[in-house]
Order: structure tokens, then C-alpha cells, then sequence
């Protein structure tokens, strides 16, 4: 075995910078992702039945073909689409947003259809409106059944933001990448990579946790 | 003060009301009663349109409620209604609860909602328990709160769905009691129960339902001394 992590502490730095990268773009888009799924989950609910098709049709795209090729279509289709070259990293948000929008979406509505049919009728009858009933009635309920799902997305989503290194973005995967290149060695700085995001994760899931924990309070 | 003529409501082939009259009073306690499967729940679900009747007009205060033109939201402010299942809103507090529609809907003041919100829950025995989740309480109290909570939109009229069926039986008491006093207090009050104590002692009318028709419009002296049809004896002698 041919092993010196010693080797790689000097670029180590420069991997870490990868972070700042790979959670701006996982912050934005998750976000962005979030705000799209509550929408589709609404289109997908709601009584008028063309929304509704739109959702479907949309989740079965976003979710019936690979993100890398989504990825790819955004990036490289733009010129010949809007006419211009859009920047990488709006490239890796847009497509991040887009994906994990389709995915969240169904992760909501089947929170908002768990909860019970009740709590909207006696909404209703107290007069409440519906988008004030979803927003503080339904919505609060159902997030708190779907946490641990949510964050199961966010996670697969932190993760699989590596493969933006494809296009040239210097996250931590593709910082990891060059250095791995320059150095002939590719073992120490992917497992370096492999180490930052196995730690991104895990703070992950104990935030998942904290959120939990002060949800569960009026149980 | 309400008035339903000839509501008809179907659930898919199934008839579930076959054409109901009924006019009801300020200050009338009417209990609806019947064997299950006689549409008394659906006829009350009717009245604040959380079933939408197929046929039949429902005139509550002068409105036509049924009116495609009317506003739903603005009529539900005015029909209170307590479930069988509480439904509380588990993520508030029992003080939450009562404020919301008042503060959301009604556009009332913290203040306002609030003073109001503590007299209610004196009314109905709770005053304690205001910070506590609905998860914390037990049947009983959780009816109670959810009766506060219908009471603080200042309803018109207050609906009752089987509000002590889902009570272990030792909580039945305290929640009729609080109806009971609502009653005195001269709200007009609709409630569909199995409670015959209850409906004999409390109701100035008594109506039975069977089959989606409306069999029986009586005192409740008159209707269980001497029930008029075959299917209100029967019914009768099963449950006394």
C-alpha cells in the first residue's frame, strides 16, 4: 500500500474551501426546492384539476430522468436556449431547485393528506379561510409528521450536489479532484472529500433532530 | 331563524336525506335524534355547508345559505360547531386555540380575544389549563375547550355532532353540564345525540330522523311519552 495523507495537508485548505461552495449551492436550492414543493403539493391537492396535471406531469419528469442529465441540459442547453451561457453555479441551483421540488412535493402532500380530515372541517367551520387554514392549521401539522423525510431529501440533496463538479463548479468534490490530479495521488483527498461530507450530513441530521425535538413539544 | 325546506343530500347513489323541512327558533334546543345511518349527522353538516346539500334551501338569519353567491366563510363564522372528535388544533394551546378564528378571522385585538378567550374558559370550568397542548388533556376537557373555542366566534347558532359519543362515560357529565348552562343562557342550539336524558331534560324539541326523512317534530314530553311511528317505539324501546 502506497498511502501518505501527509502528502495532501497543504491543499487541505484549499478543499475545505469546497464547503463554503457546496453549501451555498445546497442552501439556495434546498430552500428554493422547498418554496417549489409547497406549490406543486398545493397544485397536486387543489380541487382545480388542470394544476393538479401540471404537478404530476412535472414530478414524473423531474423524477423519471437522471439529475445529471438535468444537470447537463441547463448548463450546456442554455446558449442554444435563452442565447447566452449561464453561470455554473446558477446552473447547479437551478437544477438542484428544480429536481428536489419534484421530490418534496410528494413528500408534502402525503403529509398534508396524514393529517386528519378533522382539523380541516373544524377550520371550516370556525370560518377560516383556506389559504390561512393551510398556512396555519394544515401545513404546521404536516411538516412536523414529515421531518424526518424532509431531511432525508436535504441529505440525499448535500450529497449529490457533488456531482456539480461535472460542470466545473470547485466544490468540495471537484476541489478534491484537482488536488487528487496534481499530486498523482487520488486516495488521501477523496477520502478527505469523503470525510467533509460524511460531517455536512451528520450536522445535518442533528439539526433534523433539535427541529424535531422543539416540534414534538405539544406532544 | 333557520329554515330548511326540502333539503335533499346524496352521497354518490346513496340518498342520505329525502327531503327535509324544519324550522327552528332564536333560543330553540333542538335534539336530533335517530338511529345510526339516519343522515341526523349529515343534516347538521348541512346547516354550515361542510356537506354541500344536493337539493333544498337553507335560510339561516335571512340568508339564503345555499346561494352560490354567498359567502361560505362569513356564514361559518356564524354557526358554531363542536365534533364528536374535539378536533383541537394539537400544535396550539388550549388559549391558542379559542383565539385563533377570533384574532384571524374576526380581526379581533389580542386584547379583546384575549379577555374574551379567559371568560370563556371560566364558563366552561378550565381556566388552568389555558397553556396546555390539547394532547395533555382528557376527553371531557378537551370537548369543553372545544366548545370555548366555537363560543368565542359569537355564533348565532351552536352545532353539536355527537359531542359526548367519543367520552369515556364518566366525562359525559361535565360536558353536558356545559351545555347545559349554554341552553339556559338562551343560545339557540341544534345537537345530534343518543344522550335521551340529555335530549328529554335540555331540549325544547325533539327530532327524529329515520332513513333520511324526518319522522317526528316534538316536545320531548310529547315525543317520548307518546311517539307517533312504529320506527321511533322501536328505537325507543332500544335505547331506554
Amino acid at each position: 500500500m502506497n498511502l501518505d495523507f501527509t502528502a495532501i495537508v497543504p491543499s487541505m485548505p484549499y478543499i475545505l474551501q469546497g464547503i463554503k461552495v457546496t453549501l451555498q449551492i445546497v442552501l439556495v436550492a434546498g430552500m428554493l426546492g422547498f418554496f417549489l414543493g409547497i406549490l406543486l403539493s398545493l397544485f397536486k391537492i387543489s380541487r382545480l384539476k388542470p394544476l393538479g396535471w401540471f404537478a404530476d406531469l412535472y414530478t414524473s419528469i423531474f423524477r423519471g430522468t437522471p439529475l445529471i442529465l438535468q444537470l447537463m441540459l441547463i448548463y450546456y442547453g442554455s446558449p442554444q436556449i435563452i442565447g447566452y451561457q449561464i453561470e455554473p453555479y446558477t446552473a447547479a441551483v437551478l437544477s438542484f431547485a428544480l429536481n428536489s421540488g419534484a421530490y418534496i412535493s410528494e413528500i408534502i402532500r402525503a403529509g398534508i393528506l396524514a393529517v386528519d380530515k378533522g382539523q380541516q372541517e373544524a377550520a371550516m367551520a370556525l370560518g377560516v379561510p383556506y389559504p390561512r387554514m393551510m398556512r396555519d392549521i394544515i401545513m404546521p401539522q404536516a411538516l412536523k409528521n414529515i421531518l424526518p423525510a424532509l431531511m432525508n431529501e436535504f441529505i440525499t440533496l448535500t450529497k449529490e450536489s457533488a456531482i456539480v463538479s461535472m460542470i466545473a463548479v470547485s466544490d468540495v468534490m471537484r476541489r478534491a479532484y484537482i488536488v487528487g490530479g496534481d499530486k498523482y495521488r487520488f486516495f488521501e483527498p477523496l477520502i478527505f472529500a469523503g470525510l467533509i461530507y460524511y460531517c455536512l450530513v451528520m450536522a445535518l441530521t442533528l439539526i433534523g433532530k433539535a427541529i424535531e425535538r422543539r416540534m414534538r413539544q405539544s406532544d | 331563524m333557520i329554515k330548511v325546506k326540502d333539503l335533499h343530500k346524496s352521497f354518490g347513489k346513496l340518498e342520505v336525506l329525502k327531503g327535509i323541512s324544519a324550522s327552528i327558533r332564536e333560543g330553540e334546543v333542538v335534539a336530533v335524534i335517530g338511529p345510526s345511518g339516519s343522515g341526523k349527522s349529515t343534516f347538521l353538516r348541512c346547516l354550515n355547508l361542510l356537506e354541500q346539500p344536493c337539493a333544498g334551501e337553507i335560510n339561516i338569519n335571512g340568508t339564503d345559505i345555499t346561494d352560490k353567491k354567498t359567502n361560505i366563510s362569513k356564514v361559518r363564522e356564524n354557526v358554531g360547531m363542536v365534533f364528536q372528535h374535539f378536533h383541537l388544533f394539537p400544535h396550539m394551546t388550549v388559549l391558542q386555540n379559542i383565539l385563533y378564528a377570533p384574532q384571524k378571522v374576526k380581526r379581533l385585538t389580542k386584547e379583546e380575544a384575549e379577555e374574551k378567550a379567559y371568560a370563556l374558559l371560566v364558563k366552561v370550568g378550565l381556566s388552568d389549563k389555558a397553556d396546555d397542548y390539547p394532547g395533555r388533556l382528557s376527553g371531557g376537557q378537551k370537548q369543553r375547550v372545544a366548545i370555548a373555542r366555537a363560543l368565542a366566534m359569537e355564533p348565532a347558532v351552536m352545532l353539536f355532532d355527537e359531542p359526548t359519543s367519543a367520552l369515556d362515560p364518566e366525562m359525559v357529565k361535565e360536558v353536558l353540564e356545559v351545555m347545559k348552562s349554554l341552553a339556559h343562557s338562551g343560545m339557540t342550539m341544534i345537537i345530534v345525540t343518543h344522550e335521551m336524558g340529555f335530549a328529554r331534560e335540555a331540549a325544547d324539541r325533539v327530532m327524529f330522523l329515520d332513513g333520511g326523512i324526518l319522522m317526528e317534530d316534538a316536545s320531548p314530553n310529547e315525543f317520548f311519552a307518546h311517539p307517533k311511528s312504529k320506527r321511533a317505539r322501536e328505537f325507543l324501546e332500544k335505547m331506554l
